[in-house]
């Protein structure tokens, strides 16, 4: 059996100042009036579920936004992550590792709260795929059914 | 009432019986709230888990030499205690998997007996395991699924079953207990109802067997699932009841081996009950554990634990709504578990800080994705369940601990 070390990776650690920040007052949250690509993703282990839309000029994201309802970390996450993107070349999303996520957060991340944090990413990264035109949006978002 | 009860029940002589209750968790001393997911394990089970390997494991109902009659004595041992425990015969009771292979075996099996257009009914307040089955086989066999609402209160609407059922249903199968709401279905009164339709009923009993004594007889069920891990047994073993002539008539879910009495190459007659219904070698060493579990539970006694797990969670629920920003799912007839939401708290934010504080409690949809999102209208719940084994104690610091979530959160 591996042993498991009983570590306090978790608990309040996670729960610093700049975090509760981002999650009581996300940045870029909302909605767009006009956007080229939105998407929304939900993750059934915990019930978040985030939705980003993107206005793309010129190659380069005008403005983001996300809105849906998380924990801190998925929030936190959304909101530190976007603030990033805004200006910047829509390619660049594609070259986003998870790791830069768990460094913008500079937290320890436990394995069940992983989830949590790397959702936002998922989300631009397929809202990417989607804006290109590499995959179709599936119609039925009903996950759960 | 309090004191008297507390020297009656030795809730303090019981936790010994369980090692992990002497873990810390985060530096703090465990408190184990998480008990409707799986509750943990008395040493007695635990040792008869490494007995077994140790001195009886063979393969059952086959070979002569000793040990293969000694692991079948015990395998069938732990089924006859298994159906005295629920009063049930030995034919009608089959070990799974778990409650929801129990379920699956009774969708898969069953539908052999339906037709186009006939109709199913479950309720608002399924588990997954008491849902997707049948609402896959609907799908591809084209029956209609019907659901029976619960009111605000979170109880079921006995009469909007009544309206529901009709000549075309030929099953019902609900919760007994919801392992969201804690609501206690009042399954002898649905047996009546549904039997009068001429309907099967099934009962998920995974979260009712644990904390009630189960009489299959009395309440009159057709077929009846649980999980031996939901009381203190071993995972990977489950129940299944189903009465005697029920079962005869249907066709085995799994071929296999120990299910057959004779095999040609054109043809196999089927084994008697309940080996019918048990293809393959089944978890003999979980099954003689289980058997240990109920030994143990016996020994306590079922009414002493309900009546102890009553005054626990009437505690804890007195103790939940003196908090303003807590608001509780669920009716006042409930059983030993409350599921709530702090303030707009993410569950999965609360469930972390008590994780700090050595507190194991679960946050998120419970497996009943339908129910919380569609009925509660929430996206996820935190949820307290109690055991035997948990303490007033351990409640009050729980709720010092919702505190700290406070704190955290400058609520």
């Amino acid at each position: 059996m591996t042993e498991i070390i009983d570590r306090n990776y978790a608990g309040e650690g996670i729960y610093r100042e700049n975090i509760i920040d981002h999650y009581t007052h996300p940045r870029n949250f909302g909605k767009l009036e006009k956007f080229d690509v939105q998407h929304r993703e939900f993750n059934p282990l915990c019930g978040d579920e985030t939705t980003i839309e993107i206005k793309v000029e010129n190659n380069i994201i005008k403005d983001i936004k996300f809105h849906g309802k998380g924990c801190a970390i998925s929030m936190a996450a959304a909101s530190m992550l976007l603030s990033e993107l805004k200006g910047k070349p829509i390619e660049n999303i594609k070259n986003i590792s998870k790791e830069h996520v768990f460094d913008l957060l500079s937290i320890s991340i436990s394995p069940v709260r992983v989830k949590c944090a790397l959702l936002c990413l998922e989300t631009v990264r397929t809202a990417v795929k989607i804006y290109e035109g590499g995959i179709v949006e599936k119609v039925d978002k009903k996950v759960y059914m | 009432m309090e004191i008297s009860l507390t020297k009656q029940f030795n809730v303090e002589k019981i936790r010994k019986d369980f090692p992990i209750l002497a873990r810390t968790v985060n530096n703090k001393p465990l408190i184990y709230f998480d008990n409707s997911a799986t509750t943990q394990k008395p040493k007695i089970v635990i040792e008869t888990l490494n007995k077994f390997f140790e001195t009886h494991n063979a393969n059952i109902h086959r070979g002569i030499h000793k040990l293969a009659e000694e692991s079948t004595l015990l395998y069938e041992e732990a089924h006859k205690k298994v159906s005295d425990f629920i009063n049930a015969e030995f034919e009608e009771v089959i070990f799974t998997k778990n409650t929801t292979e129990s379920l699956n075996l009774l969708a898969y099996s069953l539908f052999n007996n339906l037709k186009e257009n006939d109709e199913i009914i479950v309720s608002q307040m399924e588990h997954h395991s008491n849902f997707v089955p049948w609402q896959q086989l609907a799908k591809s066999k084209n029956f209609k699924l019907n659901f029976v609402k619960i009111d605000k209160e979170g109880n079921l609407d006995l009469d909007h079953l009544k309206q529901l059922l009709n000549k075309k249903t030929k099953i019902v199968s609900l919760v007994h207990i919801s392992n969201v709401l804690g609501t206690i279905n009042p399954v002898k009164e649905i047996a009546k109802i549904v039997h009068e339709n001429n309907s099967l009923l099934i009962v998920d009993a995974a979260q009712s067997v644990p904390h009630m004594k189960i009489d299959v007889k009395d309440l009159d069920v057709d077929f009846l699932a649980f999980s031996g891990h939901k009381i203190y047994g071993p995972t990977g073993i489950g129940v299944l009841y189903g009465k005697k002539h029920l079962l005869k008539n249907m066709a085995p879910f799994l071929y296999g081996g120990d299910m057959i009495r004779e095999v040609t190459f054109e043809y196999t007659n089927f084994n008697q009950l309940p080996w019918k219904f048990e293809a393959g070698t089944p978890q003999i060493a979980e099954a003689v554990a289980l058997g240990s579990a109920i030994d143990y539970l016996n020994e306590i006694g079922p009414e002493r634990i309900e009546e102890y797990e009553k005054y626990l969670t009437n505690y804890l629920y007195k103790k939940l709504s003196e908090q303003k920003d807590v608001k509780i799912y669920g009716s006042k007839n409930r059983s030993s578990l409350i599921s709530f939401n702090i303030s707009d708290l993410h569950p999965h934010d609360v469930a972390s800080i008590l994780d700090s504080e050595g507190i194991a409690i679960r946050a998120g949809h419970m497996c009943a994705m339908p129910l919380v999102r569609e009925v509660l209208k929430e996206p996820a719940v935190c949820r307290v369940s109690l055991s035997f084994y948990n303490t007033k104690e351990e409640i009050d610091k729980f709720i010092l601990a919702l505190d700290k979530v406070r704190r955290t959160f400058k609520k």
